[in-house]
């Protein structure tokens, strides 16, 4: 789901950044966030909710809501909308609040 | 504890601005921004501006940011703290931030506040499922990191981001059938609108989502017609298949910070809730803490640059500066953000401003 062309973008030639998702190696490119780096691989789960366990996906994309939270490098509740992608970082979907 | 004479917290236009005259007459900034890249949401804007000439109008949102970072960023009394969130904000000056999920105080002796906004959402069923988006979300994705939200995306709110958004989907390759209007007229710029029209995005006034499909993502959007109090009128349900569903909505500003600090606020319809009591300084009313930009109600960036270098300089001011022709910079800016304000777009500021006793 990358923009190939674009009339005043260019996102060609960027350097490939791999990380894993739940364990599987992925790749996604510099200048990206770890969640639109899923996005791109088609990833629009990233946890479940706390009560009802609805799914969730991310909604603002710059830090405010927590919609996007995940665990990264066992670490919970990362804003992954606004966390750069590096070079292997293990993402995981998150339940609930999270755990270390 | 950090030490730093002026904290600016939000590195957006209006923060950006802000930084600039402050940096000028020798105070010591330290800029803050939760975000890796300096800018808030002009780092997503690909079109022209609208606004005046002196806010570098008719110039792209991305190339008047590069212009504005270039003005301060080689002054040796600025710090700069990027991907450092703000998380806790005290009266007596005492900011508390997160990095590298590491936590840190600084005591400030000025701060400006310059967080902006969020994005409001819409309640509707299914309205939390993956691919109900914000309008913003979707162009922050496309432009900032060149990912496409979806293939197929109805837009909801014909406000100016919700045509702008449509029309910069479209330029990524991404179908728009269909945008969604509540009431029974456009509330962004009639332009914008008819670019989008021609180029086969149909608008529909009076109508709005009834509910979301899809069990772990948006598979379609149950739309309905609204009778002229805003009730869906059952029986006009149609299914509209997509994978995404864009809310454009409107935005709240971001006052989480300064109510915690004990700054007064009061809710303003027409500023979009929640907003800081200023006065014609920026000061609120806490000493020596000031708003500006969004935050302080929802504008522009054109207005937030301004009322950006309003705030700067009157800090400087506070602080004991002596800024050069002050006296004949200050009423021209007040000048330019009241013809800014002009015309029937500003009215909604107009009112707000009035009501919140600061016009
Ligand atoms: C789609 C779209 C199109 C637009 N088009 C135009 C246009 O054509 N012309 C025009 O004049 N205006 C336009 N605007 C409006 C304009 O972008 C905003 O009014 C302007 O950016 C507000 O500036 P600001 O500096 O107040 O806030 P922002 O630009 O929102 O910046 C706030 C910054 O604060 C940071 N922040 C917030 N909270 C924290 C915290 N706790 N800790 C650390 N950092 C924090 C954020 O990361 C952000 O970088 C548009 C807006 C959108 C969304
Ligand atoms: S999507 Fe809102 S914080 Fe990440």
């Amino acid at each position: 789901m990358r923009i190939d062309k674009h009339p005043i973008l260019d996102f060609s030639s960027r350097k490939k950044i791999r990380f894993t998702f739940e364990g599987k190696e992925q790749y996604g490119f510099e200048g990206d966030t770890i969640a639109s780096a899923l996005h791109a691989l088609g990833v629009k789960h990233l946890s479940d909710s706390i009560h009802k366990k609805r799914p969730r996906g991310f909604y603002c994309a710059i830090g405010n809501c927590a919609s996007c939270n995940m665990i990264v490098d066992g670490i919970p509740n990362v804003r992954t909308c606004i966390t750069p992608l590096k070079e292997g970082v293990d993402v995981r979907m998150q339940e609930g609040k999270g755990r270390f | 504890m950090r030490q730093a004479e002026v904290v600016i917290i939000g590195a957006g236009p209006a923060g950006l601005a802000a930084a600039k005259p402050l940096l000028d007459v020798g105070a010591e900034v330290t800029l803050i921004d939760r975000s890796a890249m300096l800018g808030g949401q002009l780092t997503k804007q690909t079109h022209m501006f609208f606004g005046s000439e002196k806010q570098h109008a008719s110039k792209r949102g991305i190339d008047i940011l590069k212009l504005m970072v270039e003005a301060i960023e080689t002054y040796p009394n600025l710090t700069v703290l990027t991907e450092t969130t703000v998380v806790g904000l005290y009266a007596d000056k005492v900011v508390s931030c997160v990095k590298d999920d590491h936590y840190f105080k600084i005591q400030a002796q000025y701060i400006l506040i310059a967080a902006g906004a969020s994005e409001k959402s819409l309640p509707f069923e299914n309205n939390d499922i993956p691919g109900v988006y914000a309008a913003g979300a979707v162009q922050t994705l496309m432009n900032v990191y060149g990912v496409k939200p979806g293939d197929r995306v109805i837009m909801v709110g014909s406000g100016n981001i919700g045509l702008i958004v449509s029309y910069q989907l479209m330029q990524a390759g991404v179908q728009v059938p269909l945008l969604l209007e509540a009431a029974d007229t456009i509330s962004g710029y009639l332009v914008h609108a008819s670019k989008i029209r021609r180029l086969g995005v149909d608008i529909r006034m009076n109508t709005s989502i009834k509910r979301a499909l899809g069990e772990t993502s948006v598979e379609a959007a149950e739309i309905w017609q609204l009778d002229e109090n805003w009730q869906g009128i059952e029986g006009t349900e149609t299914i509209i298949p997509c994978d995404t569903i864009c809310l454009s909505v409107g935005l709240a500003p971001l006052t989480e910070l300064l109510q915690q600090a004990g700054a007064e606020v009061k809710y303003v319809r027409e500023l979009g809730g929640h907003v800081p009591k200023i006065n014609q300084h920026y000061e609120t009313s806490l000493d020596a803490v000031y708003a500006c930009g969004d935050v302080a109600g929802i504008e522009e960036a054109s207005s937030a640059m301004i009322s950006g270098h309003i705030a700067g300089i009157e800090i400087a001011l506070k602080a004991g500066y002596t800024v050069a022709n002050a006296n004949d910079i200050l009423p021209r800016l007040r000048h330019d953000l009241r013809n800014l304000r002009e015309g029937p777009h500003g009215e909604k500021i107009r009112i707000g401003l009035k009501k919140l006793g600061v016009a």
